[in-house]
């Protein structure tokens, strides 16, 4: 393999890897405060149809992003009413939200459909995002640098604030973190808004990174494998990195497979296609079979809050 | 000891009324500085709630609490570590997953970074000889520990009030004596302590003067140190309970039920262990088995109703078979049938029918089910006998078991099981939150039942009703159930001082005192 391709591929991963990963650090902030929210893919949507008219009609893909990350925390807060205000069930309600987030993009989205956008203007100057090696750093979107710098954010705010450790008792404990005094709803809304943003955000990336048009159903059930990717990393913000670029790099293997020909023309696309989600079967059925991992879940993980006086 | 300074915490007629219950009564009482006061009482007697009052985390209804001289209105628990009382609490507010360090962090109301805070941890730690690694996990640590978390937390705040709610129900003896060296020292510093307990045992060894509580009011203040075991026992369980008389005794011949050193081992911290439990039940007779609750009353119910399952079959025995190993079903087609303690969702399914849940447990002995299909008209027979014989209150026997009282559903639930008619019946707290009418029609049935030769187990904390319903009685204590008594034969004293976990009817106080200082 050459270098050239090389580059390429790691490039195309990233890229592919980025709406993942921004949407499972949101998840993994609201799991770690102790809801489940089933409704990723649903906030996705919206954030991507959202962000990709705001792109068209502005012209601006920041003002895009933007508007992605406060309609995904729009419609997050509908979950939070629901399941933390009213005590609806987290899982119906995260798959309700789904279903929403589904009907409403295709329905906003008709307008859309068909119409380009202008994407991100390249951050750095050309000579490195032209150069054939240093290109692996530089010649990113924007949105790739700030994933990364989530990835760090999110891992610093959880295990070195104040906040982020009140954040993970309410997951860990809700009545003692409660009778010591501790907000639990209120911690739990912000973390869902917090991971509807990010939700909307890693949405907008369809559009705005991947490709430059709106279609119905444009996340393809990548809110699923990001829901998958919180399990698998443990909750870590650290190993969700890994584990997104892992999905990315075998959902970037289909394309790189069919023009590399020779032995790889064996295997069906569709079969190239359908690995980031047997992948992502084969990592839930691995992680179950291993106790010792999923210990490492919120002890409240999606058990509803009721206050006792 | 400071005493002369002055009451650093007073109640003045402090009254709290929940629904149905007045579970203070005009309570009144005083701590002062650097004093160690034990609040005593049996379980139901207040006591939890009056302290929860003094930590902010209910209100009195009336009534004014003072702190160093002054009235305060004390609004959460946050205000009332601002004044300086700090609580010990019975079951930890601890997060499992994260380590020592944090979980204290997240008790401290002021924000302080790690490093100054880890120091001053350990200077405390060090201070009060409290040993603990700030880095370990809770989950990996002994229930010790954790209360040795929970009392540094409250220490950090530099204390001048601890309460400690029952802090002994789960140490070992040895954590017993570093636990209370601590309280000494921190007495000794000027902080007072509230001990709440009903070891009468520990109160006489550590408290400088102790209120007891019975039924929400102060029966009494006095002097532990000038007290007997005896004499604080019956001031907390009543005298008047004295007057009441033997039950005419009656001759028994055939053991219906008997269980032959039964050994369990608790499951998890708190789980309590059985330990090598035996006793027979006659037909006819009615056994009562006394505690204070959390003494392994719940795991020797699920025992004896097969919820757990033992592999010595020969452990549990009825009409002579031996029945240790078979499961509820199974036990119940032999003919015994069992009330657990909590009504929703353990006796009975909140959602259902009272008609599905009369189908749910009687179903096999009142043949409600035909090559399994279920028999709706005798099914509806039986629901409608319950709910007439036992005037249950209710739109029908279609009434979803959550649209009762619990009073009500209560009166269901035994009926359910006597009108079985089964030879062995062991039920936990018959007349739990039933009212007086109530109670006495539940009672009178149990008697009838028991007439007519049934072996009856009553697991209660209510002692009135057990000396007034039972033939015998037994007292469980930390696992240990002691020997079966004819009720009348047994003094009240003794009966206080077994639940207290005095062991041993003969041995004086002051023996076991030495015993309490050699561990």
């Amino acid at each position: 393999m050459n270098i050239d391709l090389t580059i390429a591929i790691i490039i195309t991963m990233v890229g592919a890897s980025t709406p993942l990963l921004l949407a499972a650090l949101g998840e993994l902030v609201v799991e770690k405060s102790g809801v489940l929210n089933l409704g990723v893919e649903g906030m996705m949507l919206t954030g991507a149809v959202v962000g990709f008219a705001v792109t068209y009609t502005t012209g601006n893909p920041w003002l895009g992003i933007l508007a992605a990350g406060f309609a995904g925390a729009c419609v997050s807060m509908i979950f939070a009413f629901l399941t933390l205000s009213l005590f609806a069930n987290q899982v119906a309600t995260g798959l309700a939200l789904t279903i929403f987030g589904a009907g409403f993009s295709a329905l906003f989205g008709q307008a859309f459909t068909g119409k380009p956008i202008k994407l991100f203007k390249s951050i750095f100057p050309d000579y490195l995002t032209d150069h054939p090696i240093l290109r692996v750093f530089f010649d990113h979107s924007p949105l790739v640098y700030f994933s990364l710098f989530m990835v760090f954010a999110v891992s610093y705010f959880l295990h070195k604030t104040r906040a982020g450790l009140v954040l993970r008792a309410v997951g860990e404990n809700d009545h003692s973190a409660h009778s010591i005094g501790y907000s639990v709803i209120k911690v739990r809304y912000g973390a869902v808004g917090f991971g509807g943003m990010m939700a909307g955000i890693g949405g907008a990336c369809f559009p705005l990174l991947l490709t430059p048009q709106w279609v119905e159903g444009l996340t393809g059930g990548r809110g699923w494998i990001a829901l998958a990717l919180v399990v698998f990393s443990a909750w870590k913000p650290t190993r969700l990195l890994a584990g997104a670029y892992l999905f990315g790099l075998i959902a970037t293997m289909e394309v790189y497979a069919k023009a590399a020909g020779g032995g790889f023309r064996i295997i069906p696309s569709e079969l190239w296609a359908s690995l980031p989600y047997l992948a992502t079967i084969l990592v839930l059925v691995l992680i179950s079979m291993r106790h010792k991992m999923s210990s490492s879940a919120p002890a409240c993980l999606g058990k509803p809050f009721i206050p006792s006086n | 000891m400071n005493n002369e300074q002055g009451l650093r915490l007073e109640l003045e007629g402090i009254v709290k009324a929940f629904p149905g219950v007045l579970a203070n009564d005009d309570i009144s009482f005083s701590i002062k500085k650097g004093e160690i006061h034990a609040l005593l009482g049996e379980n139901g007697a207040g006591k939890s709630t009056l302290v929860k009052m003094i930590y902010g985390i209910m209100k009195p209804d009336e009534g004014t609490i003072s702190w160093n001289g002054k009235p305060m209105n004390i609004a959460n628990p946050k205000a009332a570590r601002a004044l300086g009382i700090g609580m010990v609490f019975q079951h930890f507010s601890l997060f499992e997953a994260m380590n020592v360090l944090e979980n204290i962090a997240l008790g401290m109301d002021e924000k302080m970074s790690k490093k100054a805070l880890e120091e001053k941890v350990v200077n405390i730690m060090q201070k009060y000889g409290l040993s603990l690694d700030p880095k370990r996990v809770v989950s990996t640590l002994g229930v010790g520990e954790r209360q040795r978390i929970e009392i540094v937390r409250a220490l950090l705040l530099n204390p001048k009030l601890l309460i400690m709610d029952e802090p002994t129900s789960v140490l070992t003896p040895q954590e017993v004596a570093q636990l209370f060296n601590v309280l000494r020292q921190l007495s000794s510093d000027g902080c007072s302590i509230l001990y709440i307990s009903h070891k009468l045992d520990e109160i006489k060894e550590l408290c400088d003067s102790a209120t007891i509580l019975r039924g929400g009011k102060v029966v009494a203040t006095c002097d532990p140190k000038k007290e007997t075991a005896k004499t604080m026992a019956a001031m907390m369980i009543g005298t008047s309970l004295q007057a009441i008389n033997k039950v005419k005794s009656k001759d028994f011949s055939e053991i219906g039920f008997s269980v032959n050193n039964l050994s369990l081992k608790g499951a998890g911290d708190f789980g309590v262990s059985l330990k090598d439990i035996s006793f027979d039940v006659y037909r006819g007779e009615i056994l009562g088995i006394a505690g204070v609750a959390g003494n392994g009353q719940n795991e020797l119910q699920l025992v004896l109703s097969g919820e757990i399952l033992l592999k010595d079959k020969a452990k549990i025995s009825m009409n002579n078979i031996e029945i240790g190993n078979m499961s509820a079903k199974e036990r119940r087609k032999h003919g015994l049938c069992a009330v657990p303690e909590e009504r929703h969702g353990h006796a009975a399914v909140p959602e259902f029918s009272l008609n599905d849940n009369a189908i749910l447990t009687a179903r096999n002995r009142q043949n409600m089910v035909r090559a399994g299909m279920i028999n709706a008209k005798s099914a509806k027979q039986f629901t409608t006998k319950i709910i007439d014989e036992f005037n249950v209150m209710t739109t029908g026997h279609g009434a979803s078991a959550s649209s009762l009282s619990g009073g009500n559903l209560q009166k269901f639930i035994m009926g359910r099981e006597i009108l079985q008619v089964p030879d062995v019946l062991v039920v936990s707290q018959p007349t739990w939150g039933v009212d007086a009418g109530a109670a006495s029609a539940i009672h009178q049935a149990l008697i009838d039942l028991a007439k007519g030769g049934a072996a009856i187990v009553i697991i209660s904390q209510d002692l009135d009703e057990l000396l007034e319903l039972c033939d015998s009685l037994a007292i469980i204590n930390e696992g240990t159930l002691s020997q079966k008594q004819k009720v009348g034969v047994m003094s009240i004293e003794e009966i206080g001082l077994l639940m207290g976990g005095v062991h041993g009817e003969n041995s004086s106080v002051s023996s076991s005192q030495k015993k309490v200082m050699a561990q």
